[in-house]
């Protein structure tokens, strides 16, 4: 133990490996979840690509069959497993301590060991390309598609390993999760500094109380599908065994009863970047504090009870349809009341149109339009026209690309200061907005056509004349446009890193206690716990002469 | 970039209130998790029931199954033990706790003996496996996820065990009612359990 003269520079690549790989700091574990979560995007997007490039052109065959029904599995299954769920959960292991005046999470080794499952889980999913086909030589990576339907899984149709890879690391990455949602929860109710009473905290503590929340009875029942699946493929269960008297519907709903929820799991944590960033640019206050809360949780409520308008196909009976037509059209209802907040915060406000804000703006008209075209396919005749289509596809891209991934990005350019201690650049930013705005516009506008035009989702190629052509050429390049976009996002992280400017403890003069701190933050974030007496305690402190805590 | 003209020190912010309480994170953690658990067994439940009657060959629980009274009093009565194990550590009485303590766990114990010894019944007697039938795949799952978790609720209650005899248990009584807690929803679910599978089910 060398303890004279040893300095942090002194440190050797291994000491600092080591320190990383057992650190229970809840910023690092951000920052694991967050690089983790990068990683799988970059893979998840190339796979995206190999789909687009296969589908470029009528008689295409780029890849075989087969490569193509594992990439749109892997696709999936890795954008919502192992990019959205850690990023989002990093985001809150980052954010929640420091917004709420804690100097950790409430169970720092919980938090440490929900991570490494969470990592185990995805390196697991893609082992599966060496180590996938057993045997049997039946084919490497999973190929059931991400929903995985019954009885597509069962041993006679999925012989070798593959499947059990996709359901092994889909139960892990679950039970990552629900570690980090207890510990979200406990953190948020329980390590509040003095004087941040419910309503005083952050919105993005409350929606992210909310989505933990929602992620312990949301993940779990895909949780409990997983081992009857693994009951079924290992010890010859027939949960799903159709020869048997099994259900397949069965499946499909505890899926959908995992998989609506899951789709609020993801977008309130997008809602909770855009209530941060926002106000700040906006120069305001959030709008209808209260208001914003009570709809989250409603959403959150309300998302429980639609699951099967992913099944309107499958035959339920009228009244199933019409309880999960309306229950659908409701969650309309307090998710339109949040896009008004946002726009009645930034109505008569001084707006900056910094990057964050950009992808913000952008955020609020395209998850309008997400939305939009889900209360279309909530009508059941509709969706029966609809459902399996590129449609339905362009649909969930909309909310998932164009709502979460553009908020996520937006988080990235407001917190990156205080996470490196660097600006990020505004000009590589706007490129990055600009291309990626372009490129999802271009492929995923188009995409609703030929789905209203009747192309299948899953299709492996198709026949020329059929009016699709364009549209899918359009539809790839608008992906490659993309790519390169989030390239220069890339690089706008690493170059920022050691070349941007200066950030300082508050770079966008805002209201929160994260920006209260030295940017990087110290490992113990707090020198002496702060005390709160309003929701925007900075603002209180740089305007002692007009408080806020005067008006609450 | 504005430069912040006020030094930034939240601790000046203004005099923190009197009283500032928030509630135990072990007890809110346990909370959370166990809603999560009873969503993953909610699910199994659902299973079952919806499976009831439906299997394709026999035989049916109206053959095979025995209403475990007995056991399922051993089990319900650990509940009790507990919470008065509980009472007497908050109390630091160390000789009586330790007692209630080893009462919980032999009747934790003697409950999964009871399961053995019914599923050694059902698969030498009547040729019920998890793979012979619907009833059977969904029976032993719930029944066996149930088992799972006592069996886990018994090796927490045993390091606690060993810990109170090595004398490190001290000032620990939130964490011992922490499991306690559990152990709480461990018995919970079997109330569910025994009146799905032993009342409706048969």
């Amino acid at each position: 133990m060398a303890i004279h003269g040893a300095t942090i520079d002194a440190r050797t690549w291994g000491e600092t490996l080591h320190e990383w790989v057992t650190t229970v700091d809840h910023k690092r574990i951000g920052l694991l979840y967050i690089l983790f979560a990068l990683l799988f995007l970059v893979i998840a997007g190339v796979e995206a690509l190999v789909i687009r490039i296969q589908l470029m052109y009528p008689h295409n065959d780029f890849v075989s069959p087969q490569v193509f029904n594992r990439m749109f599995t892997m696709h999936g299954t890795t954008m919502i497993f192992f990019f959205a769920m850690p990023i989002l959960f990093g985001f809150g292991n980052y954010l929640v301590p420091l917004m709420i005046g804690a100097r950790d999470m409430a169970f720092p080794r919980l938090n440490a060991f929900s991570f490494w499952l969470s990592a185990l889980s995805g390196f697991l999913l893609y082992f599966s390309f060496l180590g996938g086909s057993g045997l049997y030589g039946a084919g490497s990576a999973p190929d059931a598609g991400w929903w995985a339907y019954a009885p597509l899984t069962a041993r006679a149709f999925s012989p070798g390993s593959s499947t059990d890879y996709w359901t092994i690391a889909v139960l892990v990455s679950g039970f990552g999760s629900i570690g980090t949602a207890v510990n979200l929860i406990a953190t948020i109710l329980c390590m509040r500094c003095p004087g941040m009473t419910l309503g005083r905290m952050p919105l993005l503590a409350w929606l992210y109380l909310t989505m933990s929340g929602l992620a312990l009875i949301g993940i779990t029942p895909l949780s409990a599908a997983q081992l009857m699946l693994l009951v079924d493929r290992y010890l010859g269960g027939h949960f799903f065994d159709t020869q048997a008297g099994g259900s397949a519907t069965l499946w499909m709903h505890f899926f959908w009863i995992f998989g609506h929820p899951e789709v609020y799991i993801l977008v309130i944590p997008a809602f909770a970047f855009m209530s941060e960033i926002i106000p700040v640019f906006s120069r305001k206050p959030i709008f209808g504090y209260p208001v914003m809360v009570a709809a989250t949780v409603c959403i959150a409520f309300v998302s429980m009870s639609v699951w099967a308008h992913h099944m309107f196909t499958i035959g339920m009976n009228s009244y199933a349809n019409s309880f999960f037509a309306i229950t659908t059209m409701a969650v309309g209802v307090p998710t339109g009341i949040k896009i008004f907040n946002w726009l009645g915060t930034m109505w008569g406000g001084r707006i900056q149109f910094k990057t964050p804000m950009l992808f913000s703006i952008a955020f609020l008209f395209q998850f309008l339009i997400a939305g939009l075209t889900g209360i279309i396919q909530a009508a059941v005749p509709f969706d029966w026209q609809l459902s399996l289509s590129y449609f339905v596809v362009a649909h969930f891209h909309y909310v998932i690309v164009g709502g979460i991934l553009f908020a996520i990005f937006a988080a990235f350019y407001y917190w990156y200061p205080k996470v490196s201690g660097r600006l990020m650049s505004e000009r590589l930013g706007q490129i990055h907005f600009w291309l990626f705005v372009l490129g999802f516009h271009l492929t995923f506008d188009v995409m609703h056509v030929p789905g209203l035009l009747g192309m299948p989702r899953r299709i492996y190629t198709y026949e020329p004349g059929r009016g699709w052509d364009t549209l899918n050429l359009l539809v790839s390049i608008g992906a490659f446009i993309q790519a390169v976009g989030l390239l220069v996002f890339v690089a706008n992280l690493i170059l920022s890193y050691w070349k941007g400017d200066k950030a300082g403890k508050d770079p966008w003069d805002a209201w929160t206690l994260e920006w209260s701190v030295s940017s990087p933050p110290p490992a113990y974030n707090f020198a002496t716990i702060p005390t709160v007496a309003s929701r925007r305690p900075l603002w209180d402190l740089k305007h002692p002469e007009d408080p806020d805590s005067r008006y609450e | 970039m504005s430069a912040i003209a006020v030094e930034i020190e939240p601790t000046r912010a203004t005099a923190a209130p009197a009283a500032w309480t928030l509630p135990d994170r072990g007890v809110v953690g346990m909370a959370s998790f166990i809603i999560a658990e009873s969503a993953i067994f909610t699910i199994f439940v659902v299973a079952y029931l919806f499976y009831l009657g439906k299997s394709a060959s026999g035989p049916t629980p109206r053959d095979v199954l025995e209403v475990p009274i007995f056991y399922t009093i051993c089990l319900l009565s650990s509940s009790v033990t507990i919470h008065l194990a509980g009472q007497r550590l908050r109390r630091n009485q160390s000789k009586p706790f330790l007692a209630l303590w080893l009462i919980t766990i032999a009747l934790g114990a003697t409950f999964l003996f009871g399961t053995a010894q019914e599923w050694r019944r059902l698969i030498y007697e009547h040729g019920l496996t998890i793979s012979t039938n619907l009833f059977g795949t969904t029976y032993y799952s719930l029944v066996g996820l149930h088992a799972f978790h006592v069996t886990l609720g018994l090796l927490m209650l045993t390091i606690v065990w060993w810990l109170s005899v090595t004398g490190s248990l001290r000032r620990q009584s939130q964490r011992v009612e922490v499991l306690s807690l559990y152990w709480h929803f461990v018995d919970v679910v079997w109330v569910v359990v025994f009146t799905v599978v032993y009342v409706i089910g048969r």
